[in-house]
């Protein structure tokens, strides 16, 4: 191979890579153009043409609360259960356990989130349903599961678990190839001064995941944001209301999946704005997370 | 080497040529290219394409079906996108007709004349469905009600199945001491529009809301996306009520019989059709535009005025003749005895009843080629 060859093939993937690149941010930017104006009726019409008609901010707002409520319902389920499955397949099951475990895992991004939606509204819901009866009979008094109890237990808690469990295997997959990449004379390091498996975990191996734990959980959180098909079968919709266990809320991504096929005209363009809403949203907490990524970096032993 | 590896560059690019190419094979005229060359024989050839309501879905499926096996040389398409995505695309030119739960408003129809020549576009009632009230008690199979009680419990002001007003229209019925759970749609559709329409016509006083294809917002309610989704929901659910297409109904639940006049009658077909032969036709529209005003609070017996008409919206002028050619005869097929029990077995709606079918055919017949 001459230097001569080397070089072009250089070029050439260097000008791929550029392009690769360059086509992401056409294309977000793109995106976001377009949402822009196909938006822009709904920001500027008649208060009262809106649906709801109190203008387009009374609207979008209690969807927006919605959205961010699933969200927060299934970050705060996956991610422990995440993190469990993720350490003790990495530093506590033994090797072909965890290989198999770790498929199984994988496994569960694999499958449709309409086949959650389904599993969620003929199984799920069924089975929570008496829960949210006790729930609201003996737990009332706590806003969040304040009864009545929704009859068919198609509820913000119910969609919040189905989502918890769809970003379960993002959580996990990433957070277990960090924690697998602790450098290993860290952890020997730390067993040698005399800590217990768990104490080591603690020391090394915690610390040097931190910043890939949190893009881990970030990602699931996009997901969560954005899952449609579940939330829209799952979810009985309604206006915003603080408690769980009623009927009420709805998300962005539902809101436009149930209302899009029949919208045209001015219906479309507040549709098409709670989908820019919801891209800004989704934007603000991928560069939020890159913040707190960078900033917690210089303390992670990552650079050690 | 070095082959293999300009052959893999290669390979990649080529393959983004494709995906970014592959985004433009949209057909908005609807002419397929090799469609002429497909078809050997005598008689239609050609592509007809529609788009619009996906309650049609099914029947929609079995018409293609019958009138393709009859004529081979001929194409359907139809994409149930929605009734307002059907209207948006007819009057953008992008599809040959709509499929639509709801008829063109004045809004509409002044627009069709754009792109469907003076005579603008007109509605033709193609597909009647029966919208069944599904429940779920234990251990009742037979429930009657009429239109304010129905109103009420979707309402959620009668809770309780051994309601007064329940009870004194069933007599001899078991009712249990159950909660009321009533499930609408979450999702807009025709479906919620005609129920609402129902309601708002024959119990005027308890529902003061405008039908929509929306449950109306001030009035909270369990729901469910899809016909399917009610009906899976109150089959999961004792004591719950539910309105949904007829088609999606099975035997889960049980459906009530509604007070028309001083009888109940039970949803069928034919009481369905008994009930659009009822209807009016809206007044001010062109000669051949069959708009149809429903008379839910109708009191003729044996019709059940819960039912949800679907059209075809098509242009009174088209630019091809092969497209007017194949639109005439595969609409006829649509409204003949055969195309509308294709449809009953398919989608279990009720056929159009003959007297309305001969009108639809005249305004199919009326569709020319633009000068």
């Amino acid at each position: 191979m001459s230097k001569q060859t080397s070089r072009a093939g250089d070029r050439i993937f260097s000008t791929t890579a550029l392009m690769a690149g360059v086509l992401i941010l056409v294309v977000l930017f793109s995106v976001a153009v377009f949402l822009l104006i196909q938006a822009l009726p709904a920001f500027f019409a008649d208060p009262s043409e809106i649906t709801g008609g109190e203008g387009f901010w009374s609207y979008i707002w209690p969807i927006i609360v919605g959205t961010v409520i699933a969200a927060a319902i299934a970050l705060i389920l996956a991610t422990p259960v995440a993190l469990g499955v993720a350490l003790f397949i990495s530093h506590y099951a033994p090797r072909r356990l965890s290989q198999g475990l770790g498929y199984v895992i994988d496994l569960l991004a694999a499958i449709p989130s309409v086949i959650y939606g389904v599993w969620g509204i003929t199984f799920l819901a069924v089975q929570l349903e008496p829960m949210y009866e006790w729930l609201a009979e003996y737990a009332g008094w706590i806003p969040i599961f304040a009864g009545p109890a929704s009859a068919t237990g198609k509820t913000m808690l119910t969609a919040g678990i189905v989502l918890a469990v769809m970003i379960l295997p993002i959580i996990t997959s990433i957070s277990r190839e960090i924690f697998l990449q602790t450098p290993k004379l860290h952890e020997e390091a730390a067993l040698a001064l005399g800590a217990t498996r768990w104490e080591m975990i603690r020391m090394t191996v915690i610390p040097f995941g931190r910043p890939g734990v949190i893009s881990a959980v970030m990602l699931g959180l996009g997901r969560a944001l954005g899952e449609t098909m579940a939330v829209a079968l799952v979810l009985s919709t309604g206006p915003l209301i603080l408690s769980l266990i009623q009927t009420g809320n709805s998300t962005i991504a539902a809101e436009i999946a149930l209302n899009y096929p029949e919208a045209y005209g001015l219906r479309l363009a507040e549709l098409i704005a709670a989908g820019l809403l919801l891209f800004i949203i989704t934007l603000a907490v991928n560069m939020v997370a890159r913040w707190v990524i960078t900033r917690n970096k210089d303390f992670s032993g990552a650079n050690a | 080497m070095k082959a293999s590896r300009l052959r893999v560059v290669a390979a990649m690019l080529a393959a983004g040529a494709v995906v970014l190419t592959g985004c433009g094979s949209d057909n908005p005229t609807g002419e397929t290219p090799g469609a002429d060359r497909a078809y050997q024989g005598e008689g239609l050839a050609g592509t007809l394409t529609g788009v619009g309501s996906s309650a049609q879905a099914s029947a929609m499926n079995a018409w293609k079906t019958g009138f393709m096996a009859e004529h081979p040389g001929a194409t359907i398409l139809y994409s149930p996108d929605g009734s307002g995505a059907g209207r948006g695309a007819l009057l953008a030119g992008a599809a040959d007709f709509a499929g639509s739960d709801a008829y063109l408003d004045e809004k509409e129809l002044k627009l069709s004349k754009e792109v469907c020549g003076p005579g603008g576009a007109i509605d033709i009632p193609v597909y009647i469905s029966p919208i069944s009230l599904a429940f779920n008690i234990p251990g009742v199979e037979k429930l009657k009600l009429d239109a304010k009680t129905i109103a009420l419990i979707f309402r959620n002001e009668i809770n309780n199945w051994q309601h007064e007003a329940i009870a004194s229209q069933n007599p001899g019925v078991d009712l249990p001491d159950l909660k009321i759970t009533a499930v609408n749609r979450s999702d807009d559709s025709g479906t919620t529009e005609n129920f609402t329409d129902y309601l708002s016509a024959a119990a005027p006083k308890v529902w003061p809301e405008d039908p929509g294809g929306t449950w109306p917002t001030n009035l909270q309610g369990e729901n469910a996306k899809g016909n399917s989704g009610v009906v899976k929901v109150v089959s999961n659910t004792p004591g719950a009520i539910t309105y949904a297409d007829d088609s999606a109904v099975d035997d889960s639940v049980s459906t009530v019989s509604v007070k028309v006049g001083d009888e109940y009658v039970p949803v069928t077909p034919e009481a369905a059709s008994n009930a659009v032969e009822e209807a009016t036709r809206v007044e001010g529209r062109a000669k051949h535009d069959i708009a149809l005003e429903l008379d839910r609070s109708t009191t003729k017996s044996g019709a059940y005025p819960i039912v949800l008409v679907s059209y075809h919206i098509v242009c009174t002028q088209y630019e091809s003749e092969k497209t007017v050619k194949l639109l005439k005869e595969f609409e006829s097929y649509v409204l003949s005895r055969q195309g509308q029990q294709d449809a009953q077995e398919a989608a279990s709606s009720a056929p159009i009843p003959r007297g309305l079918a001969k009108q639809a055919l005249q305004a199919v017949n009326s569709v020319e080629v633009a000068p």
